[in-house]
């Protein structure tokens, strides 16, 4: 068994991650905190500006330290990194078109449908 | 001992510039140095991040251009729980659930590459267990909405017609990919514990984990967009 052991680590070197049990607890509760925070957004009804603002700072916390930590993104090369973040700005340039078209179309619906 | 010390220090810092994407593309070796399934489960990923996104910004593009007023997500997903009516409960507690999955599945990763094949398994069943309870509390949500509130995907009495279709269709193929999840993440628990991987080294557990997490790291983005928005 400990030379099987042995064997396995030798094999997997060269990029397995090792990192205490101590650090993915400490995220763990992070992650229930700041899913804590988020929940109280609503339970406590905060609107307007400061709503929109805390949730999407909350949400990219919890994605930053899931996809960094727990999915070791931290620890890769900077190939990988780019390889990951850089086709989704695509989306972000979708979803601005898309913004603007939605925008168009409710002023084209006001116009059409609800005052005739 | 020191210098090799020195070096693993040195190329973990080069690790992150600009100098080491252009040795990784340049060199005459393959571009990535990672275990075939674990690149291949990142570009899947990535292709998953689109769905995801375009789902999304079509629900955006429908919330954003409706003239009827929205669903308050808050009320359409409140539970009255020993007469109390408390606001998104049900999705509290399963956000509370897939995070703590995430957890374990993190552990038992790191249980796999000590070759701690008992915890790695057992880990990795536990978080398949979550995960199933995950789909269960869906599956209520889902027979509650349809059954007592009458939301169907054409309409609702509540509200703008396109809540339904737009909630249907992103929770669906989340709980979807929630389902697949359980299933992958039985079998690999299986194969762990026959023993299929002891000479060819763990990293399977890694790609397992990482679409895990992945299923998480949506439900970070519906649960802010969906829910609490």
């Amino acid at each position: 068994m400990i030379k099987q052991h042995s064997e396995i680590s030798n094999i997997a070197i060269p990029t397995e991650q090792q990192h205490p049990i101590s650090m993915y607890l400490k995220i763990w509760l992070l992650l229930f905190v700041l899913s804590a925070c988020s929940y109280m957004v609503d339970y406590f009804q905060f609107q307007g500006l400061l709503r929109w603002t805390l949730i999407l700072a909350f949400m990219f916390l919890k994605a930053g330290l899931i996809i960094m930590v727990f999915m070791h993104l931290a620890w890769e090369r900077m190939a990988v990194k780019l390889l990951l973040f850089v086709p989704p700005l695509a989306i972000l340039v979708f979803i601005a078109l898309m913004s603007s078209e939605a925008g168009y179309v409710f002023i084209s619906r006001i116009v059409s449908f609800v005052n005739p | 001992m020191q210098n090799d010390e020195q070096s693993k220090h040195n190329e973990a810092k080069n690790a992150s510039s600009w100098q080491s994407v252009t040795n990784d593309w340049s060199a005459d070796k393959q571009s990535f140095d990672m275990p075939w399934g674990k690149l291949m489960m990142w570009i899947f990923l990535l292709s998953d991040t689109f769905i995801f996104s375009i789902f999304l910004t079509s629900y955006m593009n429908v919330r954003m251009s409706v003239t009827a007023a929205w669903p308050n997500p808050s009320e359409v997903f409140a539970l009255t729980i020993a007469g109390h009516h408390i606001p998104l409960v049900l999705i509290a507690i399963m956000t509370f659930i897939l995070i703590t999955s995430s957890g374990t599945m993190a552990m038992a990763v790191n249980y796999a590459y000590q070759g701690n094949k008992k915890k790695t398994v057992y880990l990795m069943v536990v978080t398949a267990l979550l995960g199933a309870s995950f789909v269960g509390m869906q599956a209520f949500e889902w027979t509650k909405l349809i059954v007592e509130e009458g939301i169907r995907p054409w309409g609702n009495p509540m509200g703008a017609n396109q809540f339904g279709a737009a909630f249907f269709m992103i929770t669906g193929f989340h709980g979807l990919h929630v389902s697949a999840g359980v299933i992958y993440l039985s079998v690999i628990a299986k194969r762990v514990h026959q023993g299929k991987y002891d000479h060819k080294g763990y990293h399977i557990v890694e790609v397992t984990g990482l679409y895990w997490h992945f299923v998480d790291l949506v439900w970070v983005f519906i649960f802010a967009f969906f829910y609490l928005w």
